[in-house]
């Protein structure tokens, strides 16, 4: 099970990694994309829009269930992954590698109260 | 503590992911379902289907009783074919669904005359109920020595006869819903995806190498997960979702496997006869989703005639749509838009009338 150390990560298996910029890429874990199957649809946020942390802000769903997606801190969608629209199936190849939309975040280094690698692979570990 | 079938090892081995269907431990899938789904209707795919169990019935009563349990008539059988059938209550609900065969060549005295495929999860009560309503001329074995490996897709028989050679004047004569008995091997060209293929029961002992000399003749295991996508596109039934012991076959599209034509007398005719008069009987129909989502089970379908309910659905991976099975109030006609409550938003769908795919060509 891929865990990158230099990602932080939501209990609820998002991974968010910290631009050079400030802005945060958000995306789902490894551990995600493998509970929920083959995945066929996914649901992105409208640029421009701002969230609170803890908000629904996509919604990813595989051949067995939908799943929403929170907004890991509060901020402004910037940019979403268009191109995942067409090829959910990216997602399940490389998790990691597959980012779902970009948050400008309403305080400055919001994600570093996040999970570390190593917290969120003991939640893991510890679920199964 | 889950059981397992003959061929747990391997599907461990083969990195599947395993869940629990029906108290049994079974593959989900491989790596992708949707991957597995394509390899069936392209070309071919196993399942380990073990779970589902097979009973002989032998017996000097055996027809006359059969004729009696079962909804579908087995006196129209000749040796070697079979039929779907429900399984009913006095009250004409449904207790299973199954395939039931007329085993060819002549019985030995102690020989099965018949013998009938069951869902897993159900295969307990069939058992028991199937056992009151028997008597001492009626013998009745549920084969806990067995495997059964369904072999499905355009290019199944071939691989099998590849696989075992000695299958291959078999797979190659039988026609489909026809059956016969290699050897040890029972052979049936049915199956639950819409595609050739056929059904293998054979010794649990035999099993591994049947399943690994199919891998070496480029067969891809194939899991739950697929199994599902291809049965829901074949617009065929699962027990459970689309029917269970509370609905009749009248109301869930298998009208047809109830053969009335004898005068013959069978649990739940009385029943299903005096339904037939009502006028306002719901039925099952397809429904395919117009916009992005996923139809599940017990989704509300709104339509013009009043509300209905989804109860089965998924996604379809041939057809690159949602499309789900559901109960709709009479009246309701394939071609009639309807709207469909989905996580609280309300999409549009299509009805249809299953199937959706057959042979790899979407109808609908």
């Amino acid at each position: 099970m891929k865990v990158p150390e230099e990602l932080r990560y939501t209990a609820s298996h998002e991974w968010v990694s910290t631009q050079g910029d400030g802005s945060v890429l958000v995306g789902i874990t490894d551990f995600a994309q493998e509970a929920l199957g083959d995945l066929v649809y996914i649901e992105l946020p409208v640029p421009g829009k701002a969230y609170e942390a803890g908000q629904v802000i996509a919604v990813v769903e595989s051949v067995k269930a939908a799943s929403d997606i929170y907004a890991p801190v509060a901020g402004t969608v910037t940019a979403v992954n268009e191109a995942l629209k067409d090829a959910p199936e990216a997602l399940n190849q490389d998790a990691f590698a597959a980012w779902l939309f970009r948050l400008q975040p309403g305080t400055p280094a919001a994600a570093d109260g996040l999970l570390d690698a190593q917290q969120y692979r003991a939640q893991i570990e510890a679920a199964q | 503590m889950l059981k397992r079938t003959p061929l747990y090892d391997l599907h461990r081995a083969a990195g599947a992911r395993m869940v629990d269907f029906g108290g049994w431990e079974m593959p989900l899938h491989y790596g992708s379902q949707l991957e597995e789904h394509h390899a069936v209707r392209g070309a071919c795919g196993m399942f380990d289907v073990s779970h589902m169990r097979a009973i002989d019935v032998a017996g000097s009563q055996a027809l006359d009783y059969l004729r009696r349990m079962l909804a579908n008539d087995v006196g129209r059988l000749v040796p070697g074919r079979a039929l779907y059938s429900c399984l009913l209550r006095p009250d004409g609900g449904v207790l299973d669904d199954l395939i039931a065969y007329r085993l060819a060549g002549a019985p030995a005295p102690e020989a099965p005359a018949y013998r009938l495929v069951v869902n897993a999860g159900t295969a307990q009560r069939d058992l028991e109920w199937l056992r009151q309503q028997g008597n001492d001329a009626v013998q009745l074995r549920l084969r806990e020595d067995w495997a059964l490996i369904a072999v499905q897709g355009p290019q199944a028989r071939a691989r099998i006869a590849q696989a075992q050679p000695a299958l291959a004047a078999a797979v190659a004569g039988l026609g489909v819903f026809e059956a016969a008995t290699v050897g040890a091997y029972f052979v049936a060209r049915t199956g639950y995806t819409g595609e050739d293929g056929c059904e293998i029961g054979l010794p649990a002992q035999l099993a591994p190498d049947l399943w690994q000399a199919l891998a070496a003749a480029g067969v891809p295991a194939c899991g739950l997960g697929a199994r599902d996508t291809l049965r829901l596109e074949a617009g065929m039934n699962l027990y459970g979702n689309d029917m269970d012991e509370t609905v009749s076959p009248l109301v869930s599209g298998l009208a047809w496997t109830v053969d009335l034509k004898a005068p013959r007398d069978f649990i739940g005719r009385a029943a299903l006869e005096r339904q037939r008069l009502e006028t306002d009987l719901p039925q099952l129909l397809g429904l395919k989703l117009l916009g992005r989502g996923v139809l599940r089970a017990h989704q509300a379908v709104r339509c013009a005639q009043g509300e209905g309910q989804v109860t089965s659905g998924g996604f379809a991976p041939t057809m690159q749509a949602s499309i789900a099975l559901a109960r709709l109030p009479a009246g309701v006609q394939p071609g009639d838009p309807v709207r469909v409550d989905l996580r609280g938003r309300d999409e549009a769908a299509l009805v249809c009338r299953p199937p959706f795919v057959r042979h790899g060509k979407v109808l609908v």
